[in-house]
C-alpha cells in the first residue's frame, strides 16, 4: 500500500461519491449524526455557561435555592447529553450500515468476477491473493467511510467556530487559520512518512499467515522429510521482519500521535499568551479572549477527524483502485439459454490441429488431431507429463486452444451455448474436487434427482456399497465439517456425479488411480454396457486400455499413433516401451 | 455564544473516542470486525479456561520478557497520564486565575502558568513517545516469540487427525489470535493506565472541592460498569454469529476459488452464485445487528456524562452552600466532570478490545497446552545407518474420532526385505505406513525399528533414517531443484541431480523447460500430478533412508516410468527395507514378503508364492487381477 497515489482528492472523491450515490439515505442519516452530535456539543458548553451565569453564582450569591431554576438546568443539562448520545448511535449505526453494504457490494462483484473469469484466470492468480481481495482489500477500500460522516458533520463547527473567532479578533482567528492547515500538514506528512512502514506491515502480515497457511497445508510432507525446524526457522524470518516493520511503525507514530495530541494544547497556550499581550495593548478584554479560547477548543475535534479522514483515503482510493482492476477481467461467455443444436446421442469429438501451452512455457500440444467416434471408448496413453490433463480440459471447454479447434458434433466448442457444452460432456479430474456437502448434494450438485438414477449412477461407479455404509448413508456430509473418505472413495463419488448426468462424452482423466485394478475393470465394464456416450479415457493400466476400442498415443505434444491396442503393439515401438513396460513387470515373474 | 463559555476542556473528551475509533484500523485495515469477531467468539471458551487473571497469569508466565521493564513502562504511563490530566485544569486555572481574576488581568501569572504549561506539554508528549516504544518494543518481541513458539508446537503435534478444518484453525492460532493481541499491546494497553489515572485522578482533585460531590459522580458512574458488561456480552455474542457467517462466506468463496474447474467443468457457476449471496446476505445480517451493540455502547459515555453533570449541577446548587461550597468550586468541579467523560467512555471501548485480545491470547495458550502425543525421547538411540530391521508387536491403532483402525498387528521383517502391503479400501494401509514412521504412536503395542523401539530414536536420526513417501506429492512454492533439496538437510545441487540420475529421471528433468528451476507453483500445481510424485521420490532417494515406506507413490506414473523407478529402487535396495503399498499386484509379486491387510488385521504374509499356492485372500485377488487383465 506504499504506492504513491497522484490526483488523490479526486480519485477519491470520485470513490466515495459512488460509495454514497449506492447508499444515500444511510450516508444522509449518518451525517446528520454526526451534525447534530457537533452541535450539541456546542451546546453542551454554552448551557453550562449559561447555568453557571443563571443558577450557580446567582444561587451561591443570594444563598437561596431557585428550585425551579435548578431543576430546569439539570434538564436541560441532561437533555442535551442524550441527543450526543442518540446521534452518536445514529452516525455509528449508518455509518455501519453505509460500511457493510459498501462491503457486500464489492463482494458480490468479486465474486461474480472469480466465478466467471475463464480458469486460467485462476491458474495464473495465486488463491491467497484472491482471497486477500476479498478480504483486507474489501476492508481497506471502505474503511474511509467510518470517518467520513463525521469528518463531513464538523464542518459545520469549523465554519460556526471560525466566523465567530473573526468577530473576536482576526488576529486570533488567523492563529486558528494558522494552526489548522498546520494540523492537516503533520497528519499528511505521518500519513507521508508511516505509508512505507504500513504497506510493509501489511505485506509482511501477508507473509506469515502465507508461509503458516504454506507449511499446515503441507504438515504431513514436513513431518515425512523430518523439516519442522526449517519450518519454524522460515516463520520465524518472517515473523521476525514482521516485528521490524510494526516497531518502525510504532516508532513513526510514537512521534506522531503525541505531536498531534499536543498541537491543540500548544495552540490554545499560544492563543491565550497572545491574547494577554492584546489585552496589554489594550486591544482586547479579558472576557474576549476567555471567548476565543473556548472557540479555539471547538476547532481541535474537527481537525482530529478530519486528519483521520486523510490518512484513511489514499489507502481506500490504493485498495478500490486494485479492485475495480479485478472486477475488469474478461469474463466468460455466459449461457445464451439457445435451443439446443446437438443431437441427443453420443457425439463425436474432434481435435484439428490443437496447439496449448501453459503460461509461457512451449507448447504442451503441438498441431495435435484426434478424433472420438461417436459412442466409442478412446484410451489415452502417454508418458507422465506427455500433456494428457491439457488435453481432457479442452473438451468441457475449461480452455480453448491456442490454435486449432475442437468440435462436438461437428460444431467448433466456441460456437456452442457454454450450457451445452456442459449438458453434453463430463469430465472426471485426475484430482477429486468435493465439495463440503453432503454426498448427495455432491454427486446431483443441487439439480432434483430421482434416486432410481442416483442408485443406477453409483452402481456403475461402485460406489453405492460404500455410500450406504456412511453413517448418514447419502446425507453424510463429507468434507470439512464431515467425514473424511479414502481416495479410491473419492473417486468414485466423482465419477458417480459424472455419470448421473448422463453425459453425450465423458472423459475420464486417470480418475480410478486409486481403485484396485479388479473394482476398476469392473466400473469400466458397466459403463460400456449401460452408458451410451462417447468415451476419452486417460489409462496406465493395460486393463484399462484394453477395454478400449482404440488407442491413442500422445507423445511429444501430438498422437502419434492410432489403433486398437494389439495394433499398437505391433506398430509403434515407442507405445511397446511405454505399456509393456508394465507387463514386463508383472509377466516377468509368473513366465 | 456569549464569554460566559466553560472553556479548556471542550470537546476534548470526544477527541479520545474518535482516536480509538480510529486507531484500530490504523495499523491494519485487516483488522476487520471478523478478526475480533473470530477472537471475541473464543471469549467464551476463555470463559471457561478460567478469568481473565488466569490468562494473564499463565500468559505472562508463558513469556517472562514482557515483564521485563515493564514496571518503568508503567510508571511512564502514569506520569504522563498525570501530566496530561493537570493541562485543561492548568488553561482552566489562567483564564480564571490569570484572565479573569478578581484583581484583575495578572499578567506575571498568565505568563509563567502559560509556560509552564507548555513545558508540561512538551514533556507528556516526549514521555507518551517513550512510553510507547518501549511498550511496542516489548510487547512485539514477546508477540514474535509466541508466534513461533505457537508454530513449533503446532508442528510437534501429531499429524494423524489433520484436516482442512484443523489447518484453517492452526493457521489462525499464529496469525489473526495473535494480531488480537498486538492490537491491544498497543491500543488498549495504555488506554488502560492513562484513563484509569485520569478518571481516578480527576476524582482526587474534585474531592479537595467537595468530597461529596466526587462521590456523587462516582455514584452516578456505578451502575454504568455493569451496564458495559451487559452490553458487552450482547456484543460479543453478536460477534460471535458474525465471526460464523464471515466464515461461511470465505469458505465459500474460497471453495469457488479451489473448485474453479469443476464448477466450470460442470456448470456450477449460477448456484454457486446463489450460495454465495445467500451467505453474504447472512452475513450482512448478522453484522448490522452486531452494529446495533456497536452503536449503542459507545454513547453510554455520553449518556453518563448528561447524567452526571446534571446530578452535579443541582446536588451542588441544592445542598452545596450547605457544605461549603462556593460558586469557583461548583464551577470546577463541573468541568473536572467533563473531564472524565472520554476516559469513561473509551474504557467502555477498549473493554471489547480487551476481551478479544484475552480470548485470542487463551486461544494460542491453549494451544500450548496441547499436549504433544509424539513425544520425543530425551537422550535417544540413534539409528545404524543401513538397512533397517522392523519388529512389530500386538500394535492396534484407533483414530480420535471412530473405532479402531488396527488391531493387533504383529510380524518381524528383517533388514533388507522388500515388503508389499495389499487390502482393500478402508483397510489400514496407509494408518500402518504412518506407524512405521512415527507421525502418530501405536495406541498399543510397540514398533521397534533397526531393535530400537520407535520412541527412542531422535527425531533427526529418524528424519534421517526413515522415511515415507505419501501418494499426494506437496510441493512448496518454490523451483523444482529447491524442492527436491528438501528431501536431506544441507543437499548441494550435485546432491540432487544424482539423485535424479540415480532414479533415472534425467530425460523428464531434460525435457522441463526450465529445468530444474522450473517454479512449482502453489502446492506444485504448476506440474502434472505424476510429475509431483516423482519429485517426492526423488525427495526419498536423496535421504537415501534405511527404512524407506511408499504409500501409492507412484499411483499417477506411467508404466515406463515406473519400471524405471522400480528398478532404480530395487537396485539401491541393497542397504534398504522397502515397505511399498500399491494398487498394483506388481509390485506385490516382486516383494519378498507381502502383508495382506482386512478391516486393520493382518490377514495373511508370506511371498507371493507361498500366498497364491495357499488359496486365500491374496490368491483371490491375483486370480481376478490376471483375469482382468487377460495375462495368464
Ligand atoms: N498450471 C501449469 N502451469 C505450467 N505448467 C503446467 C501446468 N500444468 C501442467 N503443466 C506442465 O504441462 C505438462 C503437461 O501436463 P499435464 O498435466 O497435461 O500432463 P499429464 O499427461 O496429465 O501428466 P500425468 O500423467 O502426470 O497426469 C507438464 O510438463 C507440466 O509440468
Ligand atoms: N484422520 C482420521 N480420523 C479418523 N478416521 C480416519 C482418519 N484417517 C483414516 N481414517 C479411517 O481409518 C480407516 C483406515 O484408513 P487408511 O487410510 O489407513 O486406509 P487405507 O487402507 O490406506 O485405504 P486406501 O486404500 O483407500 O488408501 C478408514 O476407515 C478411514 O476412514
Ligand atoms: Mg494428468
Ligand atoms: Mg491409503
Amino acid at each position: 500500500m506504499a504506492e504513491r497515489v497522484p490526483g488523490i482528492f479526486r480519485r477519491g472523491a470520485r470513490i466515495l461519491s459512488r460509495y454514497i450515490r449506492a447508499n444515500p439515505l444511510a450516508f444522509s442519516l449518518s451525517v446528520l449524526g454526526a451534525a447534530i452530535y457537533a452541535a450539541a456539543a456546542v451546546g453542551t458548553t454554552v448551557i453550562i455557561g449559561r447555568v453557571t451565569n443563571t443558577v450557580i453564582i446567582p444561587t451561591f450569591e443570594s444563598g437561596r435555592v431557585e428550585r425551579g431554576m435548578v431543576i430546569s438546568a439539570g434538564i436541560a443539562i441532561l437533555a442535551v447529553g442524550l441527543v450526543r448520545a442518540s446521534t452518536i448511535i445514529l452516525r455509528r449505526y449508518f455509518a455501519a450500515m453505509v460500511a457493510f453494504r459498501t462491503q457486500r457490494n464489492w463482494r458480490r462483484q468479486l465474486v461474480a468476477t472469480y466465478l466467471e473469469v475463464p480458469l486460467k484466470y485462476h491458474r495464473e492468480t495465486p488463491t491467497g491473493t484472491l482471497l486477500a481481495h476479498a478480504d483486507s482489500d474489501i476492508v481497506a477500500a471502505s474503511e474511509v467511510l467510518n470517518p467520513l460522516p463525521f469528518s463531513i458533520g464538523v464542518v459545520t463547527l469549523v465554519v460556526f467556530a471560525i466566523i465567530n473567532l473573526a468577530m473576536v479578533d482576526w488576529l486570533l482567528m488567523m492563529i486558528a487559520l494558522l494552526l489548522f492547515p498546520g494540523l492537516i500538514i503533520i497528519n499528511r506528512l505521518y500519513t507521508r512518512r508511516a505509508e512505507l512502514p504500513l504497506g510493509d506491515v501489511q505485506r509482511r502480515v501477508g507473509q506469515v499467515s502465507r508461509v503458516a497457511h504454506e507449511s499446515f497445508d503441507g504438515a504431513l510432507v514436513v513431518k515425512t522429510l523430518g523439516r519442522e525446524q526449517d519450518e519454524v526457522d522460515r516463520l520465524a524470518v518472517a515473523a521476525d521482519s514482521l516485528r521490524e516493520s510494526r516497531v518502525t511503525l510504532g516508532r513513526i507514530r510514537g512521534t506522531f500521535e503525541p505531536l498531534i495530541e499536543a498541537l491543540p494544547n500548544l495552540g490554545i497556550i499560544a492563543l491565550l499568551l497572545i491574547g494577554s499581550w492584546l489585552v496589554s495593548v489594550g486591544r482586547l478584554n479579558t472576557g474576549q479572549v476567555v471567548q476565543a479560547a473556548a472557540l479555539f477548543g471547538l476547532l481541535a475535534f474537527p481537525m482530529r477527524v478530519f486528519g483521520y479522514f486523510l490518512q484513511e483515503l489514499p489507502r481506500s482510493v490504493v485498495a478500490s483502485a486494485r479492485l475495480d482492476v479485478v472486477i475488469a477481467a474478461e469474463r466468460e461467455a455466459l449461457a445464451t439459454g439457445g435451443v439446443p443444436v446437438l443431437p441427443d446421442t453420443p457425439l463425436a469429438v474432434r481435435f484439428r490441429d490443437v496447439t496449448c501451452r501453459h503460461g509461457e512455457d512451449p507448447p504442451v500440444l503441438e498441431h495435435l488431431d484426434l478424433e472420438i467416434p461417436a459412442g466409442k471408448v478412446v484410451a489415452l496413453v502417454g508418458a507422465t507429463g506427455a500433456g494428457k490433463s491439457t488435453l481432457c480440459e479442452l473438451l468441457p471447454r475449461l480452455v480453448d486452444p491456442e490454435i486449432g479447434v475442437v468440435t462436438l458434433g461437428g460444431i467448433d466448442l466456441r460456437e456452442l451455448d457454454p450450457a451445452e457444452v456442459r449438458d453434453a460432456v463430463a469430465l472426471v479430474f485426475q484430482e477429486t474436487f468435493l465439495f463440503n456437502e453432503s454426498a448427495r448434494e455432491n454427486v446431483t450438485l443441487g439439480e432434483p434427482v430421482s434416486d432410481e438414477r442416483l442408485l443406477e449412477a453409483a452402481s456403475i461407479a461402485h460406489s453405492i456399497d460404500f455410500i450406504r455404509a456412511l453413517p448418514d448413508g447419502w446425507d453424510t456430509e463429507i468434507g470439512e465439517r464431515g467425514i473424511t473418505l479414502s481416495g479410491g472413495q473419492r473417486q468414485r463419488l466423482a465419477l458417480t456425479r459424472a455419470l448421473l448426468r448422463r453425459p453425450r462424452v465423458l472423459v475420464l482423466d486417470d480418475a480410478t488411480s486409486a481403485v484396485d485394478p479388479v473394482i476398476e475393470a469392473a466400473i469400466l465394464r458397466d459403463l460400456r454396457s449401460s452408458l451410451a456416450t462417447s468415451t476419452l479415457v486417460v489409462a496406465h493400466r493395460i486393463s484399462t486400455i484394453e477395454l478400449a476400442d482404440e488407442v491413442a498415443f500422445l507423445d511429444g505434444g501430438t498422437i502419434v499413433a492410432r489403433g486398437s491396442h494389439a495394433e499398437l503393439l505391433s506398430s509403434s515401438p515407442d507405445y511397446v516401451r511405454l505399456v509393456q513396460a508394465y507387463n514386463d513387470l508383472s509377466a516377468g515373474e509368473i513366465s | 455564544m456569549s464569554a460566559d463559555v466553560t472553556p479548556g476542556s471542550d470537546l476534548a473528551e470526544h477527541d479520545d473516542l474518535a482516536r480509538l475509533e480510529h486507531a484500530a484500523a490504523f495499523d491494519d485495515p485487516t483488522a476487520l470486525d471478523h478478526e475480533r469477531a473470530e477472537a471475541a467468539a473464543a471469549a467464551d471458551a476463555s470463559e471457561k479456561r478460567g478469568r481473565a487473571l488466569t490468562v494473564l497469569r499463565r500468559g505472562l508466565a508463558e513469556s517472562p520478557e514482557l515483564g521485563r521493564g515493564f514496571k518503568i513502562t508503567v510508571l511512564f504511563a502514569i506520569i504522563s497520564a498525570i501530566g496530561r490530566l493537570t493541562i485543561p485544569i492548568l488553561v482552566q486555572q489562567i483564564i480564571q486565575n490569570g484572565l479573569l481574576a478578581d484583581e484583575g488581568f495578572r499578567v506575571g501569572f498568565t505568563l509563567t502558568a502559560c509556560g509552564l504549561a507548555a513545558a508540561i506539554v512538551v514533556s507528556v508528549s516526549i514521555l507518551s513517545r517513550i512510553t510507547y516504544v518501549r511498550l511496542v518494543l516489548t510487547s512485539e518481541s514477546m508477540l514474535r516469540n509466541l508466534r513461533v513458539r505457537a508454530f513449533g508446537h503446532a508442528h510437534a503435534l501429531s499429524v494423524a487427525d489433520h484436516n482442512e478444518t484443523r489447518r484453517g484453525d492452526l493457521t489462525a492460532r499464529v496469525t489473526s489470535d495473535i494480531e488480537t493481541i498486538a492490537r491491544f499491546a498497543q491500543y488498549g494497553a495504555v488506554a488502560w493506565i492513562v484513563d484509569t489515572v485520569v478518571v481516578a485522578g480527576t476524582l482526587i482533585v474534585m474531592s479537595f472541592y467537595s468530597w461529596q460531590l466526587a462521590l456523587v459522580t462516582m455514584l452516578v458512574a456505578t451502575p454504568i460498569l455493569p451496564l458495559f458488561r451487559f452490553m458487552q456480552r450482547r456484543q460479543l455474542k453478536g460477534y460471535s454469529i458474525v465471526r460464523t457467517r464471515v466464515g461461511q462466506t470465505f469458505s465459500e468463496i474460497s471453495e469457488s476459488v479451489q473448485g474453479a474447474a469443476p464448477i466450470r467443468a460442470y456448470g456450477l457457476q449460477r448456484r454457486s452464485r446463489k450460495r454465495l449471496d445467500v451467505a453474504m446476505d447472512q452475513q450482512y445480517k448478522a453484522e448490522m445487528s452486531a452494529a446495533r451493540w456497536f452503536a449503542f455502547m459507545f454513547p453510554l459515555g455520553d449518556a453518563f456524562g448528561g447524567i452526571a453533570l446534571a446530578s452535579v449541577v443541582m446536588i451542588g446548587a441544592w445542598w452545596g452552600p450547605g457544605w461549603g461550597l462556593d460558586a469557583g468550586g461548583l464551577i470546577a468541579c463541573l468541568f473536572l466532570v467533563q473531564l472524565i467523560l472520554g476516559p469513561i467512555a473509551e474504557i467502555g471501548e477498549i473493554l471489547d478490545q480487551t476481551q478479544t485480545a484475552i480470548a485470542g491470547w487463551a486461544k494460542v495458550l491453549n494451544l500450548l497446552d496441547q499436549p504433544i502425543d509424539v513425544v520425543e525421547p530425551q537422550n535417544g538411540t540413534e539409528l545404524p545407518a543401513g538397512a533397517l530391521a522392523l519388529d512389530i508387536e500386538h500394535v492396534g491403532f484407533t483414530y480420535r474420532t471412530g473405532g479402531p483402525v488396527l488391531t493387533d498387528v504383529s510380524i518381524a521383517i528383517p533388514a533388507g526385505t522388500a515388503v508389499a502391503i495389499v487390502g482393500e479400501t478402508g483397510s489400514g494401509k496407509t494408518t500402518f505406513a504412518k506407524l512405521l514412521t512415527r507421525l502418530a504412536d501405536p495406541t498399543t503395542g510397540v514398533i521397534s525399528v533397526g531393535g530400537i523401539s520407535l520412541r527412542d530414536i531422535p527425531a533427526a536420526s529418524r528424519a534421517e533414517h526413515i522415511r515415507m513417501v505419501p501418494q499426494d506429492g506437496f510441493m512448496f512454492d518454490a523451483t523444482l531443484r529447491e524442492n527436491i533439496a528438501m528431501g536431506r538437510r544441507g543437499a548441494t545441487d550435485a546432491d540432487v541431480e544424482a539423485a535424479i540420475n540415480e532414479l533415472g529421471l534425467d530425460d523428464w528433468v531434460a525435457g522441463l523447460p526450465h529445468g530444474l528451476d522450473t517454479e512449482v507453483g502453489e502446492r506444485g500445481e504448476g506440474m502434472s500430478v505424476g510429475e509431483r510424485q516423482l519429485v517426492a521420490l526423488a525427495r526419498a532417494q536423496l535421504a537415501d533412508p534405511g527404512l524407506l515406506v511408499l504409500d501409492e507413490a507412484t499411483s499417477a506414473v506411467d508404466p515406463r516410468t515406473e519400471r524405471t523407478l522400480t528398478n532404480a529402487l530395487h537396485r539401491l535396495s541393497e542397504g534398504r527395507t522397502t515397505v511399498s503399498i500399491a494398487h498394483r499386484l506388481s509390485t506385490a509379486e516382486q516383494a519378498d514378503l507381502i502383508l495382506v491387510f482386512d478391516k486393520g488385521v493382518l490377514v495373511e504374509r508370506g511371498s507371493h508364492d507361498e500366498l497364491v499356492a495357499e488359496g486365500g485372500r491374496y490368491a483371490e485377488l491375483y486370480r481376478s487381477w490376471l483375469g482382468n487383465t487377460g495375462q495368464s
